[in-house]
Formats: structure tokens, C-alpha cells, sequence
């Protein structure tokens, strides 16, 4: 096992680099230059002359969000959904880990714990909202097609982190109980002819 | 052992004579899939997938001996069907939880399924009720057991406690259809398998063991795991920490495994502890006391301010053991700047001791470790409660018995159920306390060479001799003529008759002679039982690597300075090589490094013990300091080792170091000073950072680096004082800690849950009118104490036995150094 993670002390070396950005102009002369050139450039035409062709075009197809929404394809990735049990209502979620693992941005964390009926138990699930970059992984990777991504994609919040509790996520039980949960049909669901696929193991029963 | 070559898959390797070939291979990269072989135990032979073809004949790789040019082929087409085969009966029934198992992706079933290809199942059996059980500190589920057997391997060849065996599993036989279809070993694994589980060898469903963990660490599947760690976090997440376990001088190699506490709290907290199985072993307290750290410190500027004022008044600083070398070595240097008194008793003794050895046998350090004790097949013990003082001395004296076909001798005047269940090639002498010369005489008796040996000596030993003619039964086997009628048909007349007939038969009888034997007064000052010198005699059979371990009774006896001397000699004139128990984590070290005072002085700095101002990394003191898995540094095994250790977990405290650079020392951080060491005792000069830490395929310990064991000038003076006659007799008390505890630290960590109190053996509960939970008053000369009575199965006889791990209790104060007082115990 090597050492070297553990020898570096000095917590301020990171892997940082500074990128080539022209010098800013330090004088008078200099900042009025790039005054002139920034404004006299012409491209504020160009977005002038966009506006007003579309203006006389009269076939605008602008939707008036918010108070009108487009519909959102099935596959979408948007806010993670927690999914329950058809059969029982009880949450899918075994608390495998898996997406915490396979997430890219590391957004995702569970603590877990052994219950009194000796199975694991999620006691909190937290995806950093302000981290995920919604690339489905955590979706594909569940074994239980428990985490999946949903159609709420209006997650805009006045912090750069804000947090998703695993209460949010879960399909309300009213709406379980009413039939309404919808399956996800993007990354990782059930692909048709799935059966025909799988071989069956001999029993001795 | 003679180097030999043999040849694997076309690549000569060079191994030794008698070496398993899976060994050999591993040694030298090649990958043979193996489950239940455990490295440095007997071959179980359970998995059978270490198949492989050596000279054209299938054998199994861990129990088959390499022998000079052998070709082995690792895989045949034969060979691959058989592991292919093996695999799908390993996965038979075996429940899809992989998701929640706490094996989390560690699991060798699952490497070993996919390393074969296994993509389908073609065998099936009823499955029987497979609940799992509740074995306090382990968890056991049947249902993913692929019984293996290594938890048992590790129980009965490396830990001794013999807790675990298999047991009946019930249920169908395989059907016969299977072994006409099936390949052969693959149906021969089976067929044990599916007729066991694994069960406790004591009929019950409760553990009662040294409590190691070893059979969880070892299990390859989510079968065994520990009860604390069920569902908290995947392995995956874990964090690990390459360190050294700072609770005995054992040193072993372990790493903490850290993760975030919880969502809502970022800080590391440790999750568990695991070792490389293969070669180190760690007890209960390694284990399982890993929540010790000083936790929440935050820079206390007044504390601190403080501190640095009383070590200007200080004229003494009193320290325990359990501190690295660097921190040992930046007090000997505040001791020679500011001319501070050094005060640490048991350091101090073992010093002594030390000394008075080096002045016989001429060198700085006793020659031998555990690892040649494990590689032995004749180990003394005397002076030490092994199992306590020094758990890897006892795995060491039980795999030297189990792997080697070993024998032991075990000194301790008390009685301990877990040596003597070690196995039949045990003898143990409980000897009165104070009777430990005796005991280095009688080897010096038994095993000495008289003709080297000094004159005196030799004569002395000569004095303890006498003949005495004793009368014994023998049974021997006689030949007795009888005369017998019997019934014969007359051939001639055809009619029957009596005839008489001779015949001879053998009748055993017992016949008394009277013969003259040697009689050994020492064995009968020391207690031995009368059979001694034939079972003695049997265990010698076979026997040629002797290893003696002497422990921490013999440091502090008032006679310590003539057992030193003794022990050296036995070292010189006997064929045994000598490991000596440092008292505690890093004892040798200090003994090494520091110049110890015997006597406080007016006003003394407790470090992790009570002083006028005390600096305690259990967070009672007047200034925290960080605790061992909190700390950087080196710590000095018993195995003359320089280990280093990393920080588990964070500080934001204050440290020593601190303080000394308040007080005019450079240093930014403590390991600074590990270069520093001082090279003439041994160290060397190495970086800290340079110090690697882990194993290599073949077993080989890169771990910091060896103590070189310098030579000094010995007298030639030889002479030993006989032994004196005293021993302590009536109610004794004796100074020791039950299993898996040590110090403060042990006793502060959550899973060890051992109380505080007053020792006694059940048979002397029974014995005497004392009962569990009474509180009782021991008095001896030198002090008193009073606490609850705690029953103790892992102790039997009379002593009772006062922990020195709740420095509440204050139980030194009960003794004078040596670790037996006679004492009186009374009701409170």
C-alpha cells in the first residue's frame, strides 16, 4: 500500500492550476480601449436584428413559462423520485449503497443501520441538488429500481447546495395507494422481452 | 531447509523444500484460486479449488509439498471444470442479498463466481432452515456460510480457543443423479458441504471465547461479521489507514477503517479495524477498541498557556508507556535541556531488567521474536500471563503446537483455562509466586548442556538430584500353558471323544518392580505433577527449535536483577532463544530511548497519568492531548520492530510537541524527530515518511524497519545467586488484566464491554463464601482497595486477580512492583 496520500501534510497543495487569461489593463488608456473595442464591436446588432426578425415573423412558438409547461418525455432526467413496492407500498430502497458509489459528482449519501427486524434500514438519504449533474447513473445502477429520476426539473433555490432528504423523494403514500406511482422508463428500467432472457436456476422442490 | 526449483505454468521458481506449492506460488505472483487455505495454518483441504496438476497427477495445491523440479500446471481443461463445477455448488441456495451483505463487494464467493465464468446453475438441493445466530460480538448467518471452515482453521491453529467446529447441517443428502454428471472433486466438496454448518464446540448458542474477531476477519462471505459493523457502511466507502495498534507491545500490523460519521457530521469516525489475516492476527482489544481518540478537542489557548507555565515549574515528568518513540524521545530531550526527572516504573524495570541481561549475554536486546516462536516447535513460557499480557505471544506458542507439532511449557502460578485447552502438548506448572527462578533453574536442568556450563552451576544443579527407588506396575504380557479338553469326531470311528489338548495363551499381569529413578527436587518445589518428566520426555520427541518467552512478572521481582542473568544464561547453555514481553505498547522503546529516574520529584506533569498537572489524552486531564489513533509516529514492537503508525482520525487539539516548541524546541511536527532516534541502542536513521508499512505475498513484513540489536560489553562473570526460598503463600492477589484489556484506552472504547473490578475464578466462588457483584475489600501491605467481585471463567484457582486497566481502581498501590501480594480480601 503506498504512503504518499497519508505523507503529504500540506493541505493547501491541491490539484490546482491557473489558466492563461489575458492581463486586464491596468491604466486609463488601457480600460478605455477595451471600452471602445467592446462597444463598437457590432455584435450587439446581431442580437438586435434576431429580435426584430422574429418580431415580424408573427409565428412565435415561445411557450409563456411558467404559466404554461411543456411536457416532459418519460426518459427526462430531472429530480430524483424514491419509488415504492407495488405489492407491499414499502419502500424499494435496500440501502445497497450503490448509487453513493457510482455517483460522479458525489452528491449522493446514506447512513444506514440494522433494524429491529435485522434488515438494513435507511435511516437518511441526501442528494446535494447543487452537485448532481443529473447524469442518471444512480438510476441506472439501482438493483431495485428504487432511485429514479422524475419530471420536476423547477430546482432552482437561493443556495448553491440544497439538499434533497429522502422523505422528499418518496413516493407519498396517498399517491402509491391511488395507483398513481409512474414507472421510470429511462436509464436502468426493464427493457420489453426482459423474461425471455433470463435462465432459470434448478430447484429441487 | 534447502533451496529447490520447481517449474509453474513455465515459470521457474525457487522455493524451499517442503513448502506448500500454493505458497510457492503465491510468493512469487502466480495466482492459484484457493478459498479456505489460510497462510501459516494447516491446510483445511474443504474448497478443493487449489486443484492444480503437478508432474501429470491432479493434487491440491495447499497441502501438496513442492519437491525439486516438479512441473505444475495451474490450469487444465479437467481442472477448470472441476473450479467451474465447485462454484456452482458454492452458489447453490446461496441468498441474492449481495446488495445489503456487510461483505459488501469483498466477498470471494463473488470474485470466485466471476473469476470462473459461473453464468448458469446446474445443480439444485432443498435447502434447510438456516436462521442466523447471535453470537454477541459476531454475527453468524448460515445462509450465505459457504462453510469454508477458516474461521475454524483460524480458531484452532492460530487463536487456540478451538470455540468453533462444524456441526450437523441436516437436510437431503446430494441426489446420486449428480455423481455419474458431476466432475469428481466438485461432487466430493459437496457432499461435505451439504452435511454441515458451522456450530460452537461448546453444544450452545452462546460464544464464550477470547473474543478476537478473527473468525469474522478471516470468513470470506458475509457469514461471520461483526455484530457492531452490521449494515453501517459498505467497504467500498471506507477510507483505509495503515497503522499500528497501540494497545500491547504486540505491535501488530492493522488499519483503520474511516468514513464520515454521518450525514450530518463530516468528521472521520472509525467503522472497524481489519489486519492482513494472512500473517498477523489480532486480539479482541485490536479489534474491537478502536473508538479510544480524544474526541471534540478544540485549542484550549488558556490550557495551554497553563501547561507551558507548569512545565517551567515542573522538576518531573511521570508518563506511561503508551507514547511513541518521537514523544519518548522529545521528553529525553526536555530532560537533558531543562534537566527534568523522567519517571515511568515499568518502563524503569524492564530497563533494568534489560541491562542486567545485556551484562551475561552481550548484546542490547533479547535475540529472538514471535515470529520465530510461531516458526518453533518448543516454547517455555515463564513469568507472563500470556493471554493477557501479550495475546500474540499465545497465538504465537498455539501456532508453534497446531501447524508445527509443538509443545509447551507454561510457568504461571495461576491457573489459566485458555492455555491449558491449547491442546494435550501443553504442561502447565502453576508454581507459587516468587518461585520464577526456579523455574529458569529447572530449564537450565532439563535443557542445559552440563559440560559448558559454569562448574558451580552445574554442581548446584547436580545438588537437586538424588536417586530414588520407586516401586511401579508395570503390565506385562505372560505366556500361560493350559491344558484343555475339548470335544473331537474320531476320524477313524466317527464317533466323538475327549481329548486333551495343550494350548498357550497371552495373559496380561501386573507386576510390581521396584526401580531406581532420578528424582528432581525442583520439579517438586515447583508443584509439578509426578508424571512431569514422561510427559516431558514424549513432548520432547521430534523436537529441535526452542523458543523460551519470559513476561513482565520477572521485571519487577524483587530478585529481577539474578532472573536476568539467569535468563541470559539459559540463552547461552540451553538451545533456547529468548523473546522477552515488553510491559506495555511501546515499553521497549521508552526503555531504549529515554533515561528513566526512579523517584518524582516536587512537582510532577502527568502524562496520560495523574500528576500536579496533568496532560491525558482520556480527556480528564488539564490539558488533552491526542490519543494513539490520533497520533503520527513509531511505536517499538515486541519483535524489536520500529512500526509506524498514521492518524486515524483528526486532533484539533494541543499536543506535546506544541509545548515544546513553546519551550524553545523546532519541530512542526512530532515525526521530525524519528530520524533522530538514537542509533546507539539500535534505531536508525530514517525518515518517518520513509517507513513503509504492509506485507508481501510471501508473508515478508516490510513494516519500519528492525532494531538493530547492538552488542555491549559483557562481563564474563557468570555468576547467578541460587534462589531464594520465599514464596508467597495463602491469599494472593495478582496484578493483571482480563482478556481484551489493557490500559484506560481499552476501557474507554465502546465495544469492549469488560467491567471494572475484583477477578475470581468460578472455583473459587464456589469455594469460598464470596458472590459475583459483592463489593470486597482487598488489603495487602502496601494498600487497599475495594470494588465489586467479577466472575472470571478464563481464570481458575485461587488467586484473584486485580485489572490494571480502570486506573480508578488504583490497584498498583496493592503491590510493590512484583505483581503477586499476598492479601486479605473481606467483605465490604
Amino acid at each position: 500500500m503506498s504512503l504518499e496520500a497519508f505523507n503529504n501534510r500540506n493541505v493547501t497543495e491541491g490539484d490546482y492550476f491557473l489558466c492563461d487569461i489575458e492581463d486586464y489593463p491596468q491604466d486609463g488608456w488601457g480600460k478605455f480601449k477595451r471600452v471602445v473595442k467592446r462597444t463598437f464591436r457590432g455584435e450587439l446588432f446581431v442580437g438586435l436584428w434576431v429580435v426584430m426578425r422574429e418580431m415580424i415573423r408573427f409565428d412565435i412558438h415561445t411557450i409563456q413559462y411558467p404559466q404554461e409547461k411543456m411536457p416532459i418525455g418519460p426518459r427526462y432526467r430531472a429530480v430524483h423520485q424514491m419509488k415504492r413496492l407495488w405489492e407491499s407500498d414499502t419502500e424499494r430502497c435496500i440501502g445497497c449503497g450503490l448509487c453513493e458509489k457510482i455517483c460522479i459528482s458525489d452528491c449522493i449519501r446514506i447512513d444506514t443501520r440494522i433494524d429491529e427486524n435485522s434488515r438494513k434500514e435507511v435511516t437518511e438519504y441526501t442528494i446535494n441538488l447543487g452537485r448532481c449533474i443529473f447524469c442518471g447513473y444512480c438510476a441506472e445502477v439501482c438493483p431495485e429500481l428504487a432511485i429514479t429520476h422524475g419530471g420536476e426539473y423547477e430546482n432552482a433555490s437561493d443556495q448553491r447546495e440544497h439538499f434533497l432528504l429522502y422523505e422528499d423523494m418518496l413516493t407519498p403514500i396517498d399517491k402509491m395507494k391511488a395507483g398513481k406511482q409512474l414507472e421510470f422508463e429511462g436509464f436502468g428500467s426493464i427493457t420489453p422481452h426482459e423474461d425471455e432472457r433470463v435462465k432459470k436456476t434448478p430447484l429441487a422442490y | 531447509m534447502s533451496k529447490i526449483v520447481i517449474n509453474i505454468d513455465g515459470k521457474e521458481v525457487q522455493t524451499q523444500e517442503g513448502e506448500y506449492i500454493l505458497n510457492a506460488a503465491r510468493a512469487n505472483d502466480i495466482f492459484i484460486p484457493a478459498i479456505c487455505y489460510l497462510t501459516r495454518c494447516s491446510p483445511t483441504l474443504a474448497c478443493r479449488i487449489c486443484l492444480v496438476e503437478a508432474d501429470g497427477k491432479q493434487v491440491y495445491a495447499c497441502n501438496a509439498k513442492a519437491k525439486d523440479g516438479m512441473n505444475i500446471t495451474t490450469t487444465t481443461e479437467n481442472i477448470a471444470k472441476e473450479r467451474r463445477a465447485i462454484m456452482e455448488v458454492y452458489d447453490v441456495n446461496h441468498p441474492l442479498q449481495c446488495g445489503v451483505c456487510d461483505q459488501s463487494g469483498e466477498c470471494e464467493l463473488q470474485n470466485y463466481t466471476l473469476e470462473m465464468g459461473v453464468d448458469s446453475q446446474s445443480y439444485a438441493i432443498k435447502d434447510v432452515d438456516r436462521s442466523s445466530h447471535d453470537w454477541g460480538h459476531i454475527h453468524y448467518d448460515p445462509g450465505l456460510c459457504i462453510v469454508c471452515e477458516r474461521c475454524v482453521t483460524a480458531c484452532k491453529d492460530m487463536i487456540g480457543d478451538n470455540s468453533l467446529k462444524t456441526i450437523p447441517r441436516g437436510g437431503d443428502k446430494v441426489a446420486d443423479e449428480f455423481k455419474a454428471s458431476m466432475p469428481k472433486d466438485a461432487y466430493a466438496m459437496w457432499n461435505k458441504l451439504s452435511k454441515s454448518v458451522i456450530g460452537l464446540t461448546n453444544g450452545t448458542d452462546v460464544l464464550d471465547c477470547t473474543s478476537c474477531g478473527e473468525c469474522a476477519a478471516v470468513c470470506p462471505v458475509g457469514a461471520l461479521v461483526d455484530t457492531h459493523f452490521m449494515y453501517k457502511s459498505n467497504a467500498w466507502e471506507l477510507k483505509q489507514i495503515p497503522a499500528t495498534c497501540g494497545h500491547c507491545s504486540a505491535g501488530c500490523q492493522i488499519s483503520y477503517d474511516v468514513k464520515h460519521t454521518s450525514i450530518e457530521n463530516p468528521e472521520d469516525k472509525i467503522y472497524r479495524v481489519m489486519n492482513e489475516w494472512n500473517y498477523v492476527s489480532l486480539c479482541g482489544a485490536g479489534r474491537y477498541g478502536f473508538d479510544y481518540q480524544n474526541a471534540d478537542v478544540t485549542k484550549d489557548e488558556e490550557a495551554f498557556n497553563k501547561a507551558v507555565e507548569a512545565f517551567k515549574k515542573a522538576d518531573t515528568i511521570k508518563f506511561t508507556s503508551t507514547i511513541t518513540n518521537e514523544e519518548a524521545l522529545l521528553l529525553q530531550k526536555m530532560k537533558e535541556k531543562f534537566g527534568y526527572k523522567l519517571v515511568n516504573n515499568e518502563a524503569k524495570a524492564f530497563q533494568r531488567f534489560l541491562k542486567d541481561y545485556s551484562e551475561v549475554s552481550g548484546t542490547k536486546l533479547y535475540t529472538s521474536d514471535l515470529k520465530a516462536v510461531h516458526n518453533s516447535n518448543f516454547v517455555v513460557s515463564i513469568g507472563s500471563a500470556l493471554k493477557t499480557d501479550n495475546p500474540n505471544a499465545r497465538y504465537a506458542l498455539n501456532n508453534s503446537m497446531t501447524v508445527n507439532k509443538g509443545a509447551g511449557l507454561y510457568f504461571h502460578p495461576v491457573k489459566d483455562p485458555i492455555i491449558e485447552g491449547l491442546g494435550k502438548s501443553i504442561m502447565t506448572v502453576n508454581h507459587a509466586p516468587l518461585q520464577e527462578e526456579v523455574a529458569l533453574y529447572l530449564v537450565l536442568d532439563l535443557f542445559g548442556d552440563k559440560e559448558k556450563m559454569p562448574k558451580e552451576m552445574s554442581k548446584y544443579l547436580a545438588s537437586f538430584h538424588s536417586e530414588k527407588t520407586v516401586t511401579v506396575t508395570e503390565t506385562i504380557k505372560e505366556k500361560v500353558v493350559e491344558k484343555v479338553i475339548e470335544k473331537k469326531v474320531n476320524k477313524e470311528t466317527g464317533e466323538e471323544e475327549e481329548v486333551e489338548v495343550e494350548k498357550t495363551k497371552m495373559v496380561p499381569k501386573k507386576v510390581s518392580k521396584e526401580v531406581v529413578v532420578d528424582d528432581n527436587k525442583l520439579l517438586e518445589i515447583l508443584g509439578a505433577d509426578a508424571k512431569f518428566m514422561e510427559t516431558l520426555e514424549k513432548n520432547l520427541k521430534k523436537k529441535d527449535d526452542f523458543q523460551m518467552i519470559v513476561g513482565p512478572d520477572l521485571y519487577n521481582h524483587p530478585n529481577s536483577k539474578n532472573i536476568a542473568r539467569l535468563v541470559a544464561l539459559v540463552e547461552k547453555y540451553t538451545a533456547f532463544k529468548v523473546t522477552m514481553i515488553p510491559t506495555l505498547t511501546n515499553t521497549l522503546g521508552v526503555a531504549l530511548i529515554c533515561d528513566l529516574d526512579d523517584e518524582c520529584g516536587s512537582y510532577t506533569i502527568g502524562y496520560n497519568t495523574q500528576g500536579d498537572f496533568t496532560l491525558s489524552a482520556l480527556g480528564d486531564g488539564d490539558l488533552d492531548m491526542p490519543a494513539m489513533n490520533q497520533q503520527e509516529g513509531t511505536l517499538t514492537s515486541i519483535n524489536k520492530r520500529v512500526n509506524p503508525t498514521n492518524a486515524a482520525i483528526g486532533y484539533g487539539g494541543y499536543e506535546l510537541n506544541d509545548i515544546a516548541n513553546a519551550l524553545g524546541f523546532e519541530a512542526k511536527y512530532v515525526i521530525e524527530y524519528t530520524k533522530e532516534l538514537p542509533t546507539t541502542v539500535g534505531f536508525k536513521t530514517q525518515e518517518f515518511d520513509d517507513l513503509p508499512n504492509y506485507y508481501e505475498n510471501d508473508g515478508t513484513e516490510v513494516r519500519g524497519y528492525v532494531l538493530e540489536n547492538v552488542a555491549v560489553d559483557a562481563s564474563d562473570d557468570e555468576t547467578v545467586e541460587k534462589f531464594s526460598d520465599d514464596k508467597l503463600e495463602g491469599s494472593i492477589i495478582y496484578l493483571a488484566n482480563p482478556v481484551r484489556q489493557f490500559t484506560d484506552f481499552t476501557y474507554k472504547a465502546t465495544e469492549l464491554d469488560e467491567v471494572s473490578g475484583i477477578y475470581m475464578s468460578e472455583e473459587y466462588l464456589a469455594s469460598s463464601d464470596f458472590n459475583e457483584g459483592e463489593t470486597v475489600k482487598v488489603k495487602t501491605e502496601y494498600g487497599e482497595v475495594s470494588a465489586n467481585i467479577v466472575c472470571d471463567n478464563k481464570i481458575k484457582g485461587d488467586i484473584v486477580v486485580v485489572p490494571t486497566f480502570d486506573s480508578k481502581l488504583n490497584s498498583e498501590a496493592l503491590v510493590n512492583g512484583y505483581r503477586f501480594a499476598a492479601a486479605s480480601i473481606e467483605k465490604v
